[in-house]
């Protein structure tokens, strides 16, 4: 391992930055693509441009401890405007930038923002939409001028004009920025995050820079990360993985960081720079899946026959070669070949080409898709985190992956199962305490330090590695007393490729029933190809070939179910496909895209009300909230369908290994 | 209403005539369009509003009247004079390229600013490789200005209807015009995509100073938008002045409720 990971006198982002302009000041830090063309800024580059940034914002008033709301896509401004922020002692808190006004509302004036660093017009809009409502927010920084001059308050700053001022400052107080560096400590608050929130308010997360620091760097010395690293930023800068995979691990490492283009432009900037180590949550991986599969039955029939040819073999070989499993030189020849004709140009095009790591974490994968990365080379492995300790809990060790587990603790992590089946750990990355909120700090982590995760689950018997079914509060039961997972019913029907999302009801119930959201790409495909016509989601989402093809897919599920004695009567009776697809502005889903099912519940009574009924067909009207934050109304016919119930095994699963 | 400065007249139109045959197109039209202002033209189907575009940018020849550009004044204009001399338009129906890409249509837009020969393009060096540069330059400013990275290598035929209207507007930005006329920039789009492009042609309008001249017939964009309204119905001039008055105007709540026609 690498000597410099062991210094213990960079316990801060600004003395990690110094660091590295010693180290390597000419090898690129942060890149973006301007005009078309990829701009670098070597680690040199982007020092100078964080100390005049740091300098604006203390001759604009920002002083240790106070709060800077950071605004906007991933740009390299806005993660400089963290370390500018974290040299003066000052606190960041990146809030998700598609929120809209008034859940921002909330943030800001909970979190005691004084200065806010946007990115562009449409959140400076924001954010003097909602100043009124946030007393303590005196500053408004923006990154784009555009549309923004005729705007003349003059609490608003142009980042460039901070900048300037930061470059006079720095002048005529030679030695601050280095005072207010070196004044920085590992046990101060390097940043708050806000949790998405699938209950009530969101919370500010307080992480000390040693909390953030170390795990970032067990987390680069278990998989042997170096400076050499390609990493694209494109996840929201609020989420704790994007502030530990984009910004924690590059600062500790010293690789380079790249953010796209346009939000609108992420696949063919992940092409271009090719990352080595990638994050990304299931349902991109599941995306691109449907994209390659949608692309390959409109391809030529030679070209189909070739993919699904080397695919069975990659299927066959392709994890045992990965694993490093001895196969036949005949099997290895072959997948060799494949490589050069589907494999490689399949990863090319995917961005995956150099990619030697690659994440996911925050919901299930399904295995046929997980099989489907790692059979092509990728080494894709899922961990397990959470906000509160900087992300690292589980981690799936290189060769022993599963798509059912989470892996064994991190680096520095102890964990233990509570009596009622609840997930707790302990680690150097725990969280210091909710920003102004002793009761959920206390109720959240022990006066030891041991934090709830609120999911319940076992470790495997086999391998030891965690297994999750749940969270914990939804682990529930049926009337007959069976044990009711609805989270691990839905992850089984968001496996088909044809259900985007499901929510799944029983909890005190006689029986289980289900929400269907289908996914337009792939049924409208699907009809497409069966020369079924229809207008919108809405007409294909209620016609019967759909139903029956959502039905097949829970009769699956069921028969699935049914093998397993404790969850077997769970098995799903009854479903209805939604008129629309759930969505974060109407508050069905998180921002992280969460189905909040209690909300959801709510929101269509009737529609579970009906459920629970003999009706096959439901009459609904649903309030609808487009992107500009009006709203609509949606009425819909609804029809209800049967599914098919399977006797349960008896025979337990343990049993019958 | 908008924050832009307005200067003095850039276009004069005056007395101008065009029949097609029998037909009487445009009647005694005149009004005037003034350096950074946003000039609407409204009216019923038919009432010549295209026409009256085609007249300026010297597709169409007026049998009377004449027009004055920039102190210039002429009967007639061809349309490659009208364009060099920095009136750019987009189109009711869209007419891009389809089969080439989004950059390459903007690209055509800069060919007025290209002055090296096809023998030096051809080969691509010296000044006309320089001179690609800068022209590139200009257009992935242009892309980056109406947010269409995304499609910048995508051909435009297999976009969306909004996309490609945005695509033309960027053509037509291309050629930096002094005088750009939209011809119903926002039909057929859904109420979002008007939005965007409300806010393009503001943003136009605002950063570059380009003069704009505008049909529509989305009657609330059009007041929110422009700084003068002038209604056209059945090739005869309706009403001229800001859009409160002619919101107000009874002649053309009449034409528009179909009082005196039986056309809406």
């Amino acid at each position: 391992m690498d000597q410099k990971y062991q210094e213990t006198t960079l316990d801060t982002f600004p003395k990690l930055l110094q660091s590295h302009v010693k180290l390597r000041p000419g090898e690129d830090a942060n890149r973006e693509k301007a005009l078309g063309i990829w701009q670098s800024w070597s680690w040199a580059d982007a020092a100078i441009e964080i100390r005049a940034l740091a300098c604006g914002l203390a001759d604009l008033g920002l002083k240790r401890g106070e709060k800077l709301a950071i605004i906007g896509d991933n740009r390299p401004r806005l993660y400089w405007s963290m370390t500018a922020a974290q040299a003066l002692g000052a606190v960041p808190v990146p809030l998700y930038q598609d929120a809209v006004a008034d859940e921002m509302a909330y943030v800001l004036d909970n979190a005691d923002v004084k200065f806010a660093l946007v990115e562009d017009q449409e959140q400076v809009d924001k954010m003097l939409e909602i100043r009124d409502r946030c007393p303590t927010l005196e500053h408004i920084i923006f990154d784009d001028t555009r549309g923004l001059r005729h705007y003349e308050q003059d609490f608003l700053h142009d980042y460039e004009k901070i900048q300037q001022a930061g470059a006079e400052f720095d002048h005529d107080h030679p030695d601050f920025y280095e005072q207010e560096v070196a004044a920085g400590s590992g046990n101060e608050i390097s940043i708050m995050l806000y949790t998405s929130g699938t209950t009530g308010h969101p919370k500010g997360v307080m992480l000390s820079n040693d909390n953030v620091i170390i795990t970032a760097r067990n987390g680069i010395i278990r998989e042997g990360l170096t400076s050499k690293e390609e990493v694209l930023a494109y996840l929201p800068m609020a989420w704790v993985g994007d502030n530990l995979f984009s910004y924690a691990q590059s600062y500790v490492a010293g690789f380079c960081v790249s953010c796209p283009e346009d939000a609108t432009t992420i696949a063919s900037d992940l092409r271009e720079i090719g990352p080595t180590y990638y994050f990304a949550p299931p349902r991109v991986y599941e995306n691109m899946l449907t994209q390659v599969m949608i692309r390959m039955e409109d391809a030529a029939k030679i070209k189909r026959y070739i993919f699904s040819y080397f695919m069975e073999h990659a299927r066959k070989v392709g994890v045992k070669i990965l694993n490093r499993e001895p196969v036949s030189l005949k099997d290895s020849l072959l997948y060799k070949l494949g490589n050069i004709l589907v494999y490689g140009p399949l990863k090319d095009v995917l961005g995956l080409r150099r990619t030697r790591l690659a994440y996911t974490a925050g919901e299930a994968i399904g295995p046929e898709i997980f099989d489907f990365y790692r059979s092509l080379g990728i080494n894709i492995k899922q961990l397990y985190g959470q906000t509160e300790c900087m992300v690292f809990i589980c981690v799936q060790p290189d060769g022993e992956v599963f798509a059912d587990t989470v892996g064994t603790p991190a680096i520095d992590v102890e964990i233990k199962i509570d009596d009622n089946g609840e997930i707790m750990y302990r680690s150097p990355g725990v969280f210091q305490s909710y920003y102004k909120n002793p009761e959920s700090t206390a109720s959240t982590k022990t006066e030891d330090g041991w934090v709830h995760t609120g999911d319940a689950g076992y470790f495997d018997d086999n391998n030891g590695h965690l297994k999750i079914i749940d969270r914990a509060k939804d682990v529930g039961k049926l009337n007959d007393g069976t044990l009711f997972a609805p989270k691990y019913i839905e992850n089984k029907l968001k496996f088909f490729s044809f259900v985007k999302e499901a929510v799944v009801y029983g909890n005190e119930r006689d029986f289980s029933t289900a929400f269907i959201n289908i996914d337009l790409d792939a049924v409208g495909n699907w009809a497409e190809r069966r020369n079924m016509a229809y207008s919108g989601y809405i007409d294909l989402a209620g016609q019967d070939e759909v139903y029956q093809l959502i039905k097949d897919c829970i009769d699956k599920v069921n028969q699935d179910l049914s093998q397993d004695s404790r969850l077997g009567n769970s098995q799903i009776r009854r479903f209805l496909i939604l008129h629309k697809e759930l969505d974060a502005d109407d508050g069905e889903l998180t921002r992280t895209r969460k189905v909040r099912r209690n909300f959801v519940g709510d929101r269509y009574e009737i529609l579970v009300d009906a459920l629970y009924s003999d009706r096959s067909q439901c009459h609904v009207e649903t309030q609808v909230t487009f992107e500009d934050g009006r709203t609509g109304m949606l009425e819909a016919d609804i029809k209800i369908w049967d599914a098919a119930i399977y006797p349960v095994n008896s025979m337990t699963r343990d049993a019958a290994a | 209403m908008n924050e832009h400065s307005i200067g003095g007249e850039i276009l004069k139109v005056e007395n101008i005539s065009l029949s097609f045959g029998i037909m009487k197109v445009l009647d005694d039209i005149s009004f005037d369009i003034k350096q950074g202002e946003i000039r609407s033209i409204i009216g019923p189907n038919g009432a010549g509003k295209s026409s009256m575009l085609n007249v300026i940018n010297g597709f169409y020849h007026p049998q009377e009247g004449s027009i004055t550009f920039k102190g210039e004044t002429r009967k007639q204009m061809a349309p490659h004079v009208a364009a060099s001399h920095g009136i750019a338009r987009t189109f009711q129906n869209i007419a891009l390229f389809k089969g080439m890409s989004t950059l390459d249509n903007i690209m055509t837009g800069r060919n007025l600013k290209m002055k090296t020969n096809l023998f030096w393009q051809a080969l691509h060096i010296g000044p006309a490789r320089a001179e690609e540069l800068e022209n590139r330059e200009a257009a992935e400013k242009i892309i980056d200005f109406l947010d269409i990275q995304a499609i910048r290598k995508k051909p435009v035929g297999k976009l969306p209807y909004g996309l490609q209207k945005r695509v033309e507007l960027g053509r037509a930005l291309a050629a930096e015009p002094e005088l750009l006329l939209l011809d119903e920039p926002m039909a057929g789009m859904n109420s979002e995509e008007k939005e965007d492009m409300c806010r393009f042609v503001l943003d136009v309008n605002a950063e570059f100073g380009t003069t704009i001249a505008l049909i529509e017939h989305d009657m609330s964009v059009v007041m929110d938008l422009s700084d003068r309204v002038l209604v056209l119905d059945y090739g005869k001039q309706l009403a001229d002045g800001l859009p409160d008055k002619v919101r107000n105007n009874q002649d053309v709540i009449d034409a528009y409720l179909g009082i005196p026609h039986e056309q809406a």
